[in-house]
């Protein structure tokens, strides 16, 4: 309850901060704009201001003010803006039609899926052998840690254009970028999970005489739950970023990258601002079903 | 129970937390004078507010209700005059830094010149036995050992109170019977008086002047006995007739406080 | 033919070489770690080169490991400045503002219950978040410089940081504290002597994670706009081009980069929290 009001005033203070960031930051814009509708602007002219703070042009044009709030092209859009914008994109469209953020977010979110599912099962089937197989242990567990510390991303583009010109273009290569961007974390995850028991419950499997089957399927398997929730977390955040990025580089018309890059082209910046949050959405959706699925698993095995 | 002039008085003392299911009566009604160079064991199951009376003494809990003095001070002025050495439970050593640098920190923080840390530095090792080890990390050490520097730590800024926590419940016997040795002979050498949480029978009837037993729900003391045994006090006299006969007392003790609960 | 066949047997000596070696009796060393896993490299670097030339895969698709590395020797004047221009500029500076910024959030966000209860989640739930979409936004802000590179990895790195550093804070037992307490000992006392080196591994993990982060951030935000210089836009054009060894050397400067950068983040954390756990395995 403590938290929840915490919590709420935290954001309310983000939110504050973001109106209150929106005055400097459009002042000049909104300035221009009044002054072509016929105000009186201290000083006169938009050459005149170019030597002043934004504080200062605030402190003589306070009237001004409700207007930063409300432009059409700003800088930084206020969050009732964004809000507008979201809904219109949203509710008030048809979901086939361009303009629909749902459109575009079903876009990205196949690809991004489509990507998580391969990324996922081929990481699993490799954290398995890993663990059962010394040779593979030690060949490809140290590459599979290093890749961590490199951006793969970098490679988001050229896996676009190399599948492009082989015929293969649509959803596949988005979601190839997604697969590869969620299979290393959770190779790194599942390895360390089903190597989670300890040499005494190892041990006590070993006095019964248990198969290596036996082992992992009553003990490393359900012993791994919690570490493979928590690498499936960050490998779906991980996924949807490369199916974002995926749309960056061909110009692609739909998804909510294709969304960002068109309205950085046009300077839309209410388009960028509902994009971006509409992005932030889907991570939170989708990292909080996991979080969902996670719980209900965890509490059925008797582990939370 | 004072022969020479009192150090810790409480009267009346009571503490009571409100938890989820309702309150807890961890001290009702304790009254208890420790005189100066005196040792006092705390005794009784768990649950007897122990070491709640002794975290009261240190600042630690506030009573919510009557009184308890420190050298004459309340218990937050004395832990401010920096009146007490507290040795918990555990060693709780700091793993970032050495045994030295672990008893150097009381120091650091009461502002003591480098040059005056280091004199005190050397002086509680030899006094705990850990001469030559003060550039070891904790995580170096046995437990028996690391306790003994969490000692030497309370001691470095020579306070005149020592407050112990089961300073000893983590370690095995032998490693024990040693340490209880060693902490009698500081006891005489520094004339310290000392305030000490156990649950051991043996330990509480080998080291004190004063045997607090106390009892549960709610926390309070039942019986306090006067040790008879001799100021000088080796290892096999826990042998002898006459500690056996104050062990039976404090069991005794202990059953009634047991009784007096069903 | 006769390469893919040599492909197929050097896969399969290697594999080979790689079993002898972890079921032999040095296995646990660490020099034999070491080979098992570059043997492991070497070999798929190798059996590449060998398909790719096979097989005749033209350059636009996969050029041959020794394509790349000739075009990486013959151009380290370009890498070098895109090197400098998105690493040293972007992603360094960004980090460095970011994470230090989210330290001190933290020392403030430390001394309140209330706003360490209140922005934990929130920072939690913005770690998630693909903040790399904030790129275009901050283009547009700080211009097609280094700046606006700096400022998303700035962004990105902000709130891991900041998480992990507020929960490293957190990490003291009761007994530490009431110790700290029974020697009257001040707040800023307790911080500098308790709190701040309890905090260290957790600080150093979130540096460790932020170094790939910033990284990340920097070449995506070159994708939205950059000056012509840079490992991101570097990437982006010769990808247009179908200069595709040009890529791959780019992309193995990253790999480089961000290796290194993680390791020597690594190496300090040694130093720094020597005292640990897990650093003493």
């Amino acid at each position: 309850m403590r938290s929840a009001l915490a919590v709420l005033t935290v954001v309310a203070a983000l939110v504050a901060f973001w109106y209150a960031a929106c005055v400097p930051m459009n002042i000049r814009g909104t300035l221009v704009e009044v002054e072509r509708a016929g105000a009186q602007v201290v000083p006169p002219g938009a050459a005149q201001r170019r030597g002043m703070g934004a504080w200062g042009l605030i402190a003589r044009n306070g009237f001004a003010v409700p207007a930063t709030w409300a432009q059409e092209r700003p800088r930084l859009p206020a969050p009732h803006q964004v809000a507008v914008e979201l809904w219109n994109t949203t509710a008030m469209k048809k979901i086939t039609s361009k303009r629909s953020l749902v459109f575009h977010g079903w876009v990205t979110l196949s690809a991004t899926l489509l990507g998580f599912v391969i990324g996922t099962g081929l990481g699993i089937l490799l954290a398995v052998g890993i663990v059962h197989s010394r040779v593979m242990d030690m060949s490809v567990m140290p590459w599979a840690i290093v890749s961590q510390t490199i951006p793969i991303i970098a490679l988001a583009p050229m896996i676009i254009v190399v599948m492009y010109s082989v015929g293969v273009q649509g959803i596949v290569p988005k979601a190839v970028i997604s697969a590869y961007l969620s299979f290393f974390p959770v190779v790194v995850g599942m390895v360390k999970g089903l190597r989670s028991p300890d040499a005494m419950q190892l041990d006590l499997l070993r006095t019964y005489n248990a198969s290596n089957a036996q082992g992992f399927w009553k003990l490393r398997l359900p012993a791994s739950m919690p570490y493979l929730f928590a690498s499936l977390k960050i490998g779906i955040a991980a996924s949807l970023v490369g199916a974002i990025v995926g749309e960056l580089p061909t110009g692609a018309v739909a998804g909510l990258g294709a969304r960002l890059l068109a309205g950085s082209y046009y300077g839309q910046t209410v388009q960028i601002w509902s994009a971006l949050f509409a992005a932030a959405i889907l991570a939170a959706a989708l990292v909080g079903l996991l979080g969902l699925i996670e719980r209900v698993t965890l509490r059925r095995m008797g582990m939370a | 129970m004072t022969r020479t002039s009192p150090v810790i008085e409480a009267e009346g003392l009571d503490l009571t937390f409100q938890t989820n299911d309702g309150p807890v009566h961890a001290l009702k009604d304790v009254s208890l004078t420790i005189g100066k160079g005196d040792f006092v064991s705390f005794i009784g199951p768990s649950g007897c507010g122990k070491t709640t009376f002794l975290r009261v003494m240190a600042a630690l809990e506030q009573p919510t209700g009557g009184s308890v003095t420190v050298n004459g001070m309340t218990p937050d002025e004395a832990r401010r005059s920096r009146a007490y050495g507290y040795v918990f439970q555990a060693a709780g050593l700091y793993p970032w830094r050495t045994i030295a640098g672990n008893i150097r920190l009381p120091l650091e923080i009461m502002g003591f010149s480098r040059k005056e840390q280091d004199r005190r530095v050397k002086d509680v090792l030899q006094l705990v036995d850990l001469e030559g080890f003060g550039g070891k990390y904790p995580w170096q050490l046995s437990g028996g050992m690391q306790q003994r520097a969490s000692i030497a730590r309370a001691l470095s800024f020579d306070a005149d109170i020592l407050l112990m926590d089961e300073p000893f419940g983590a370690l095995d016997e032998i490693v024990r019977d040693h340490l209880n040795e060693q902490l009698l002979a500081l006891w005489k050498r520094t004339g310290k008086t000392i305030a000490f949480v156990t649950h051991s029978i043996p330990e509480a009837v080998y080291l004190s002047t004063h045997i607090v037993v106390m009892s549960p729900r709610p926390g309070r003391i039942t019986d306090v006995i006067e040790s008879p045994l001799p100021q000088d006090r080796p290892l096999d006299i826990r042998d002898t007739a006459g500690f056996l006969e104050v062990a039976h007392r404090v069991r005794e003790g202990l059953r009634a406080g047991q009784s007096h609960d069903d | 033919m006769i390469l893919l066949v040599a492909a197929f047997l050097l896969w399969a000596f290697g594999w080979w070489l790689n079993v002898r070696l972890a079921s032999g009796p040095l296995a646990d060393s660490r020099a034999v770690q070491l080979l098992v896993a570059a043997i492991f490299g070497i070999t798929v670097l190798a059996v590449w080169e060998l398909l790719v030339r096979g097989l005749q895969v033209p350059m636009v698709i996969l050029p041959a490991p020794s394509l790349i590395a000739v075009r990486f020797a013959s151009s380290t004047d370009v890498l070098w400045a895109d090197f400098v221009q998105t690493f040293l500029k972007g992603a360094l500076c960004g980090y460095a503002i970011g994470c230090g910024a989210a330290v001190l959030t933290a020392i403030l966000v430390d001394r309140s219950e209330f706003l360490r209860l209140g922005l934990l989640p929130v920072g939690n739930f913005v770690a998630a978040l693909p903040i790399v979409g904030t790129a275009p936004i901050l283009v547009m802000w700080f211009g097609f410089d280094w700046q606006s590179k700096a400022a998303v990895v700035v962004v990105m790195v902000f709130f891991p940081m900041l998480v992990n550093t507020v929960a490293g804070l957190r990490e003291t037992s009761q007994m530490q504290r009431d110790l700290m307490q029974t020697y009257a000992a001040s707040y800023w006392q307790g911080f500098f002597k308790l709190r701040l080196p309890a905090a260290m591994p957790f600080i150093f993990n979130g540096l460790k994670i932020c170094t790939t982060l910033a990284l990340i951030g920097a070449i995506v935000a070159e994708f939205f706009g950059s000056p012509i210089v840079g490992m991101g836009f570097r990437i982006s054009t010769s990808v247009g081009q179908l200069a595709l060894d040009m890529v791959w050397a780019e992309i193995f400067m990253a790999a480089l980069a961000g290796t290194l950068f993680y390791g020597a983040v690594a190496l300090i954390e040694r130093s720094v929290t020597f005292w640990h756990p897990s650093q003493q395995g």
